[in-house]
């Protein structure tokens, strides 16, 4: 099995493709604080967010509609957010009877939450955008030159790198528990349920104990083969990133559109 | 439990995010003084196998799953600050690779569910450390348990305090699904180690690097555990009192004369009103949660030769 099903880089020749990786990730965060500093109900520019969000997507050739096919990802955690239609003074709306509880939706609620959601659905497709337009160990490099401290970036590198290999391993793990855990119809292996979900949950565990003596191990052969091909504590790139003008432009070019949504919703 | 962008208000991040980045620091410097080169790569491997473990699921009930998250795992089994690290790196892989928490609300996630799990995690497993199997698995259970609940009141506490949540709602709603979550995540951590323990001993005996934590941990586990048992059921069934906790401490600076109209005497009716009663409560629950485990982890404990 292959599970490069995680990779989340989509190969295109594009602008945004070949954008300096530093400037992706600067203007993606600046994007995602940007929308936090919107107000609430500052339609205006949450338009104009929304429209740098489909300039990007174009720029990158890979359609307006990519990112907001993979967008509801975010979406089950708006039910922490519903909470906020009842607890934000204002007028009311609307009132209804559940669970013992009378619920008072307000005006203010309700503009509080359609802006929580809105900007949380813009922040997660430009981060979207970001990691379909940038291969992750570029990404990673990127944050080692904003001054993430190189152990942490090292160790993410790693991690990604044996991500795929753990991930081949668990599913011949469970390939292994499930063609032994047959059942005739009808026929349950233990009457008692707790019993039997204790039993699976230890079952779990040793699978996950299995895992890890598998990784620590496989973590010494890994280590003697950097060391038997000259691995001296430092991890090399040959991806030297420089910028080019066409880097600054477009870091500027966002630096004046943020600014501009930003006096947009404030006016 | 992966909070998204813009979910937290940007003063409730960036407190995260200092917090998150000074405990970093202390956790880089002090692996750097304490491990060789040899352990970054165990470091990033363990990283890929807490992420892979996460994939191993069992059935719970009523058709839903429950999985490993790993903080207290991570812990017990590096060490309290490699095992920062590496749920650091699994929490921003998943952020970054996979929109699974946001980037500049990373801050939170880390300190939720990677920093304040390994501390609570790593403080209880360290104090029983030297004692005899039972005794270590049964507070790797408990452990385990009240770490998902601290990442879980955690969360509530920092969306409440942005505004993004109603305290009366968000807590009672987490902690009851986390208490169910956290059992789940009890009975695999319990297992995987007994697995451990049975095969190689030595990765989890004195000599090993999860021995070496400080007796600072105990005493930091012990408090974190104490602040998530007296503060979650305060917290349930009084919220209106942190509420105002929060406004006399100057969190909440909008002293809004209570808006809501959710009924005025929102009480969880089998808790009392007082807040010793609640606590009493939370206290027993903890012993509940400790005889369950402990029974389990004997069950766990008799097909072993």
């Amino acid at each position: 099995m292959h599970s490069d099903a995680f990779d989340r880089y989509h190969h295109k020749n594009s602008a945004l493709h070949r954008l300096d990786p530093r400037i992706k990730v600067v203007v993606t965060i600046a994007f995602i604080l940007s929308n936090a500093l919107l107000p609430d109900g500052a339609w205006m520019a949450f338009a104009l967010s929304w429209l740098f969000l489909l300039l990007a997507s174009a720029l990158s050739n890979l359609g307006l509609g990519f990112t907001f096919r993979r967008s509801f990802i975010a979406l089950p955690f708006a039910l922490a957010a519903v909470t906020v239609l009842f607890s934000v003074p204002g007028n009311l709306l609307f009132q209804f009877h559940f669970m013992l509880s009378d619920f008072t939706v307000t005006d203010a609620g309700l503009l509080r939450f359609v802006s929580i959601v809105i900007r949380s659905w813009l922040s997660v497709q430009m981060a979207i955008l970001l990691v379909a337009a940038t291969r992750f160990p570029d990404l990673v490099h990127a944050f080692e030159h904003l001054r993430v401290p190189a152990i942490l970036t090292t160790i993410i590198a790693f991690l990604y790198r044996y991500l795929f290999v753990l991930t081949d391993e668990v599913i011949r793990l469970l390939r292994a528990r499930q063609s032994r855990s047959a059942a005739a119809p009808g026929h349950r292996p233990c009457r008692d349920v707790v019993m039997q979900r204790l039993y699976m949950a230890r079952v779990a565990g040793n699978m996950a104990g299995q895992l890890f003596l598998r990784s620590y191990e496989r973590s010494d052969r890994i280590y003697n083969a950097m060391l038997a091909r000259g691995y001296t504590g430092q991890l090399r790139t040959l991806n030297a990133h420089v910028m080019k003008s066409s880097d600054w432009l477009f870091a500027a070019l966002s630096a004046i559109l943020i600014l501009f949504l930003q006096l947009i919703g404030r006016l | 439990m992966h909070i998204p962008d813009n979910f937290l208000s940007i003063i409730i991040s960036m407190i995260c995010w200092a917090i998150t980045i000074v405990t970093l620091g202390v956790a880089i410097s002090r692996t750097n003084k304490t491990l060789g080169e040899r352990q970054v790569p165990l470091m990033g491997v363990m990283a890929a196998f807490i992420f892979a473990a996460q994939m191993i699921n069992f059935p719970v009930a009523g058709g839903t799953s429950g999985h490993l998250l790993g903080g207290a795992l991570a812990a017990i089994t590096l060490g309290p600050w490699a095992g920062m690290l590496v749920m650091t790196a699994v929490i921003a892989v998943q952020g970054l690779l996979f929109q699974d928490g946001g980037l500049v609300v990373m801050g939170a996630n880390i300190l939720n569910m990677g920093l304040v799990t390994v501390a609570l995690g790593y403080g209880l497993y360290r104090s029983v450390i030297g004692q005899s199997r039972i005794t270590k698995l049964t507070a790797a259970g408990i452990a385990a348990w009240l770490s998902v609940l601290a990442g879980a009141l955690l969360t509530s506490l920092e969306l409440w305090l942005s505004g993004t949540a109603k305290l009366q709602l968000v807590i009672p709603a987490m902690l009851g699904i986390h208490a169910l979550i956290g059992l789940g995540e009890a009975l695999v951590t319990v297992a995987a180690l007994s697995f451990i323990l049975r095969t190689r001993p030595d990765l989890l005996g004195e000599q090993s690097a999860s021995a070496q934590g400080g007796r600072g941990w105990v005493v930091a586990g012990v408090l974190i555990a104490l602040a998530v048992v007296l503060l979650s059921p305060f917290a349930s069934a009084n919220p209106d009192g942190l509420e105002r906790v929060a406004i006399n401490m100057g969190f909440i600076q909008t002293g809004q004369p209570a808006p809501y109209q959710i009924i005025p005497d929102y009480t969880i009716p089998f808790l009392g009103a007082t807040p010793l009663s609640t606590i009493v409560a939370g206290a027993i629950g903890v012993i509940i949660v400790s005889a369950i485990v402990f029974m389990a982890g004997r069950s766990l404990q008799t097909r072993k030769s």
